[in-house]
């Protein structure tokens, strides 16, 4: 996606403003803003069901929105003229059941968007994924297919799958919250690499010591609002809200 | 009770049974169920055979020997005509072909995402789906010339293939069924990943959905062969000379009541021969594709 005409990188790459979402009567999202800005990783935390999930895939344009504006780079993610395959070439995302294609080897998950999507030639994407495959440490898993690999494995591989996109945001939701204790501390890292390297990151988690330590910003939802935000140091030693206070006791 | 007196699960010898055999083949050609037929056939052909033997004298030909006589005929049809069981499989791959295809097509278009194409889509697998392959076929005969005319050219619509396009009606609304449910029993996760990866909803269901669908298609799709082939007789009523027409030729021409059985039994075993190896092979390969998914 080129960035829309007025968009320079000092301004918030991803601007939220009152966005309101429903699923049939349930309003999940009842206007929530935020800026986030190039280069910075912000998390969000709350208990199940606060919207955290609905609220990054309304960023990719996974899910519509009902109001309020969304602004990736400038560009009106809502608009209905918005091209959403360019919005989404820009837009990396990681779930937490992994998603990646059954019937395609590690390597194949990582180069099919490139090649069909981006139509980049076949010897530069592969050895692409190949850097990649490395940098998330799974050398010598290029041909195992995701049912042979762990929970862990399969997870590096679709944030490497993601990375072959060359986004320029990355969206992770509860990536590490499918995972036993010790694969968790795996994907961590490979998080936490990418955020040392400048990459824009969102992410919904409840890994409260992982968040206090790579975020720039941290927000608390609770039924569709933003109850609380602050960088970590303060969020976690003086939250003032009732409810934030209820849910880092629990959690903490 | 202690657990040690516990029995295993009944179920568990024969599921470490059946992940020991190899190939189809193995399990496909079990000696029993073949015996079982076999012997059965034989019966009917020994008690037909004694009682003929019994009314003539010994003065005609026993049993086995009409059977064997007609055999090539009720198998391959008339010398220089293509009929007999061989028309029936001929039929059977072609109405087979015909209905995968639309199928296919049909299948793919109930999930289109444009309402006027689905609900047509979704009307017409209905009512194929719930009309009896007689009436189809009849209607099929009926409905259709015996000839075309393309660009001056006039081509010949014979029976066997009006038939043939009758007996595809129903097996392409049930594959469009089988097209449907495979690409509905995909996890949304998987739309979901690829949509998120850029990919077009062309891209995701010819790239990503559909290739995760052949495997858990392929079992229902052989069923649904099976069933056709054994359903393959109706086009006798319509006046092709297919094997079961030629089994009542053969009948007729020979006016003998014990014949009958017989005749009809070797009919039987053809079809048999023919339609359990294929069962064989399709639970097989729903037990292999099963503990895959």
């Amino acid at each position: 996606m080129t960035p829309s005409a007025g968009w320079t990188p000092d301004q918030p790459i991803v601007a939220l403003n009152d966005v309101h979402k429903s699923f049939g009567a349930v309003e999940v999202l009842k206007g929530v803003t935020f800026d986030v800005r190039k280069g910075e990783v912000i998390c969000i935390i709350g208990p199940s069901g606060s919207g955290k999930s609905t609220l990054l895939r309304c960023i990719n344009a996974l899910v519509p929105i009902n109001s309020g504006s969304i602004r990736v780079e400038g560009q009106e993610v809502h608009d209905p003229a918005l091209d959403k395959l360019e919005l989404r070439k820009k837009v990396g995302m990681v779930f937490q059941s992994y998603n990646l294609f059954p019937h395609k080897t590690a390597l194949e998950n990582m180069m099919m968007a490139p090649m069909l999507v981006l139509k980049r030639p076949k010897d530069e994407v592969e050895a692409q994924a190949r850097r990649l495959i490395k940098k998330v440490r799974l050398e010598g898993k290029e041909a195992a297919y995701p049912g042979e690999l762990s929970g862990g494995q399969q997870q590096r591989v679709a944030i490497a799958r993601a990375l072959a996109m060359n986004p320029d945001i990355m969206l992770f939701d509860e990536v590490t919250a499918a995972l036993d204790p010790e694969t968790v501390k795996e994907v961590l890292v490979t998080i936490r690499e990418l955020a040392e390297e400048g990459m824009t990151c969102m992410l919904v988690t409840h890994e409260m010591n992982f968040a206090r330590e790579i975020a720039d910003h941290i927000y608390f939802t609770d039924r569709g609002v933003i109850v609380e935000h602050g960088p970590p140091a303060t969020f976690f030693a003086s939250a003032t809200d009732p409810r934030t206070r209820e849910f880092l006791s629990q959690i903490l | 009770m202690s657990a040690s007196t516990q029995r295993p699960a009944p179920l568990a010898p024969l599921s470490i049974r059946t992940q020991g055999e190899t190939g189809y083949m193995a399990s496909a050609f079990t000696p029993k169920a073949f015996s079982v037929a076999l012997a059965l056939f034989t019966c009917v052909l020994l008690a037909g055979e004694a009682w003929a033997q019994l009314r003539s004298g010994g003065e005609r030909p026993g049993i086995l020997a009409t059977l064997w006589k007609w055999t090539p005929l009720v198998l391959l049809g008339p010398p220089r005509e293509f009929g007999g069981f061989a028309l029936n499989v001929a039929v059977s791959f072609l109405a087979m072909a015909i209905g995968t295809l639309g199928g296919v097509i049909l299948g793919l278009a109930q999930i289109s995402i444009f309402a006027p194409v689905r609900k047509t889509a979704w009307g017409l697998t209905q009512f194929f789906r719930n009309a009896p392959w007689l009436v189809l076929l009849f209607f099929v005969m009926l409905l259709t010339p015996y000839s075309v005319r393309i660009a001056g050219v006039t081509i010949p619509l014979p029976a066997w293939l009006k038939a043939t396009v009758g007996l595809s009606l129903p097996i392409m609304a049930n594959i469009a069924e089988i097209v449907r449910g495979a690409v509905n029993s995909i996890p949304t996760a998987q739309w979901e990943s690829a949509e998120s990866l850029a990919f077009t909803r062309q891209q995701t269901l010819w790239r990503i959905i559909l290739p995760q669908c052949v495997k858990r298609m392929i079992p229902p799709w052989m069923n649904w062969y099976a069933i056709l082939t054994m359903a393959t007789p109706l086009v006798s009523i319509v006046g092709v000379n297919d094997a079961m027409t030629l089994t009542q030729d053969a009948l007729a021409a020979e006016q003998l009541t014990e014949l009958l059985m017989p005749m009809y039994g070797l009919l039987l075993l053809f079809f048999f021969v023919y339609c359990y190896p294929i069962a064989r092979w399709t639970i097989y390969l729903e037990r292999k594709y099963a503990v895959r998914i």
